[in-house]
């Protein structure tokens, strides 16, 4: 199949690329670009005058919900929603049910993505055996089994000596490790410790649950060369740390959850259980500061931290619901909303969603370059959408974003060269 | 939409009853006049109204509690309405029905008032989202978050013996932040312009936030107890030792307990409150308990007037008013 995509504005943050041009594909790779290679027809040819071409995204922190709570969703449902977000690659934590622990986890959710098709999803084992945090997984199993790295899964690992040994342990094999950093013990709130929880009287978590975790890692990596990568940060110190950590050459990365840059404390007015998410929403100015630290690239990855749920596991008091925010839908216009009010310019931005998150992987894609793998999001910037939950792909209506107005629309993915997601856009 | 608005209709009146936050001074002194009104209720021969007869209130009561259920279906009893108590035991490990189902189905029986109490902080305002319109939903207490009736039934005990609000000087004693009712009563206070709200407490049982409710932190008695007039001794949980916020019982008694000695800190009229039920000798010695400038039980007898007025007051501002006859 050979695609030629023509007219659009294309974006590669990788090449620092931003022209008006036209882009071939053949045989699931890019074949280049501005003039056809020789003797290349296209066998369609997408329009994307007006249009913007980027890389397809690639979402650090998804879950597809399955193995384990198909009731919440499936693989087959949130490939969909990735497909028509204009994301290609997700990655799944290991939390799932069976722990992704043992290669046949692996397998098996690698199995069900490719009968599902639409998006190529990615996995991190377990960090240690069922995440209990006590002995360490078989990481090198996992590793070739085809984990992209290895992780907490949400769970901090309490123990400062197996974490020790288990970093160790993962840098014998070259694995990233991917925690998220929320102490246990401190952490066992439901909002942030701040005026909103003191009135609405909810446990609060402090700051120092998160700082706290990241400054004791960055301590137990600093010796060991071990490239970390912090998740899902939530507070300004955490930034600062993290700012700090880099400056000093340590190998540390880290992300935020797109909600969490138009979110704080203040949306749990009314007990509104669609904003029970861990981390918890912060103070306005943490959120300034995550804006500035994904401005500045301290944060090198913006993703969705999509957990799509069932209506009934928001339907309750708040402290009884369950945390999380489905977010495959909304990732890519929601981010693109940072562009137009100003916090990075569009390139920048789009790197966060693409050639940043690959990089922090490990991986050959999320740039247009030749001979690249054809994952490619085409999107009309203008397009203005309201978010309802029958636009909604995902199976987890769980958003607060519903109601807002937001500008962008992805009109054709591309995976591996294939169009696994179209729609007519909008002239 | 926050609770304040949620409790209340486009005229601004109280339908349900599940937070003193965001309500105004009006509100509330409606409620202190109706109760100051049905007092006397209890001092006839037959202690019944009529205002809430064919009406039917449900205790729905998801943690233990004799005083607050007691006081809630004397109250609803005096206004004639009938009465059902249901309680429901809930831990982590026995989860029954959703609430939402136990509401559809309570629902389904056609009461008129459900009377909640809860340990999650936001439950009551869950299920008056979810109630049919026809239904009044009376916070009695969900978790850390509020215990409106407490409040208002605190605030009304000291109007009765301070009356003076702009010089008032209230003091509050021990577990602030686990109590729905230092919440509510702090917010009440402050919206019938107490000339100033005290708390008083150990850094560990303060919300961090504090101050932004409208109250002055101390952390020893010896200063904050200085001149008040009215001191609210909370009851402390024994949990409180085994979660590590405070060493002993002993200790906190030493520090906090309120005895002769600290009472004579405060104005020589000051009066002693305790929402009840109280720890003799772990917040509260049992001479300043029994002694004379206690009305912890005048509170007791107070919250059935003040309850049976928000009950009038939420169920007579409701659409359907099954009672306008009365």
């Amino acid at each position: 199949m050979r695609i030629a995509i023509e007219g659009g504005r294309v974006i590669d943050p990788a090449h620092q690329t931003d022209v008006v041009t036209d882009l071939f594909i053949a045989d699931g790779r890019i074949a280049g670009s501005g003039q056809p290679p020789a003797g290349f027809v296209p066998d369609w040819r997408i329009d994307a005058r007006g249009q913007i071409v980027c890389p397809g995204l690639i979402d650090l922190c998804a879950r597809p919900r399955e193995p384990g709570q198909e009731h919440k969703a499936t693989i087959v449902s949130e490939a969909r929603a990735a497909a028509s977000g204009g994301i290609t690659t997700l990655v799944c934590p290991p939390d799932t049910d069976p722990v992704i622990d043992e290669p046949a986890v692996v397998e098996l959710i690698r199995r069900r993505a490719r009968a599902a098709g639409q998006v190529r999803v990615l996995t991190l084992g377990a960090l240690t055996h069922r995440l209990h945090g006590e002995r360490l997984a078989e990481m090198a199993a996992l590793k070739e089994a085809g984990c992209v790295g290895v992780g907490d899964g949400g769970r901090t690992v309490a123990s400062s000596r197996v974490l020790r040994r288990a970093l160790e342990y993962a840098a014998t094999f070259d694995l990233t490790v991917f925690l998220t950093p929320l102490d246990p013990e401190l952490g066992h709130g439901l909002a942030h410790e701040g005026q909103v929880a003191t009135r609405f009287g909810l446990p609060g978590i402090p700051v120092a649950a998160e700082t706290g975790v990241i400054a004791r890692d960055l301590e137990l990596i600093r010796d060991l060369g071990v490239r970390v990568h912090f998740g899902r940060l939530s507070s300004a110190r955490a930034v600062e740390l993290v700012a700090r950590a880099q400056a000093e050459g340590l190998s540390v990365t880290a992300d935020t959850a797109v909600h969490h840059l138009y979110l704080s404390e203040i949306d749990l007015s009314g007990f509104d259980s669609r904003c029970h998410v861990r981390p918890p929403l912060r103070g306005p100015r943490d959120l300034d500061a995550l804006r500035v630290g994904l401005a500045e690239g301290v944060l090198g990855a913006l993703c969705s931290d999509h957990q799509p749920h069932e209506p009934d596991a928001k339907q309750a008091p708040f402290g009884d619901t369950e945390p999380g925010i489905s977010g495959l839908d909304t990732l890519l216009a929601l981010s693109l909303r940072l562009a137009r009010d100003g916090v990075l310019p569009l390139p920048a931005l789009l790197a966060r969603l693409t050639w940043g998150p690959a990089r922090i992987l490990g991986l050959d894609s999320g740039h247009l370059g030749t001979g690249a793998p054809a994952d490619i999001c085409v999107f009309d910037p203008d397009a203005e959408w309201r978010v309802e939950p029958d636009v909604l792909r995902s199976r987890g209506h769980n958003s607060p974003f519903l109601g807002w107005e937001l500008h962008g629309q992805v009109t054709h993915t591309l995976l591996e060269g294939q169009v696994v997601h179209a729609r007519e856009a909008r002239r | 939409m926050s609770a304040a608005n949620l409790q209340l209709d486009r005229q601004g009146r109280l339908l349900h009853f599940l937070t003193v936050e965001g309500l105004t001074r009006r509100h509330l002194t409606e409620i202190l006049d109706t109760a100051e009104s049905l007092r006397g209720v209890a001092e006839r021969r037959v202690k019944k109204l009529p205002t809430l007869h064919g009406k039917t209130v449900v205790n729905l009561f998801f943690e233990a509690s004799t005083r607050t259920r007691t006081t809630f279906e004397l109250a609803a009893k005096r206004l004639s309405a009938d009465v059902l108590n249901l309680n429901i035991a809930t831990s982590a490990t026995t989860k029954g029905e959703s609430l939402l189902d136990t509401l559809r189905n309570i629902e389904a029986m056609q009461c008129d008032m459900f009377v909640v109490r809860h340990p999650q902080s936001g439950a009551a305002d869950f299920m008056a989202r979810h109630v049919k319109p026809h239904i009044a939903v009376l916070n009695a207490g969900d978790g850390c978050h509020a215990h409106p009736t407490q409040g208002m039934l605190d605030a009304f005990t000291i109007r009765r013996h301070k009356p003076d609000f702009p010089s008032l000087q209230v003091a509050i004693v021990g577990d602030i932040l686990h109590s729905r009712v230092a919440r509510s009563l702090i917010h009440a206070l402050n919206i019938l312009g107490a000339g100033e709200v005290r708390v008083i407490a150990p850094r560990t049982l303060l919300p961090v936030w504090v101050e932004s409710l409208g109250a002055r932190v101390f952390h020893s008695p010896k200063a904050g107890l200085r001149e008040v007039d009215v001191i609210v001794m909370l009851r402390l949980q024994r949990e409180r030792m085994e979660r590590a916020l405070l060493p002993t019982e002993q200790e906190f008694f030493q520090q906090y307990g309120l005895t002769e000695e600290r009472l004579a800190l405060a104005k020589p009229d000051a009066i002693v409150m305790h929402p009840g039920p109280i720890n003799r000798g772990v917040e509260i010695d049992s001479r300043v308990a029994d002694g004379p400038r206690s009305v912890i039980l005048e509170q007791v007898t107070n919250g059935i007037a003040v309850r049976m007025a928000i009950m009038s007051i939420t169920l007579g501002n409701h659409a359907r008013p099954l009672g306008e006859d009365a």
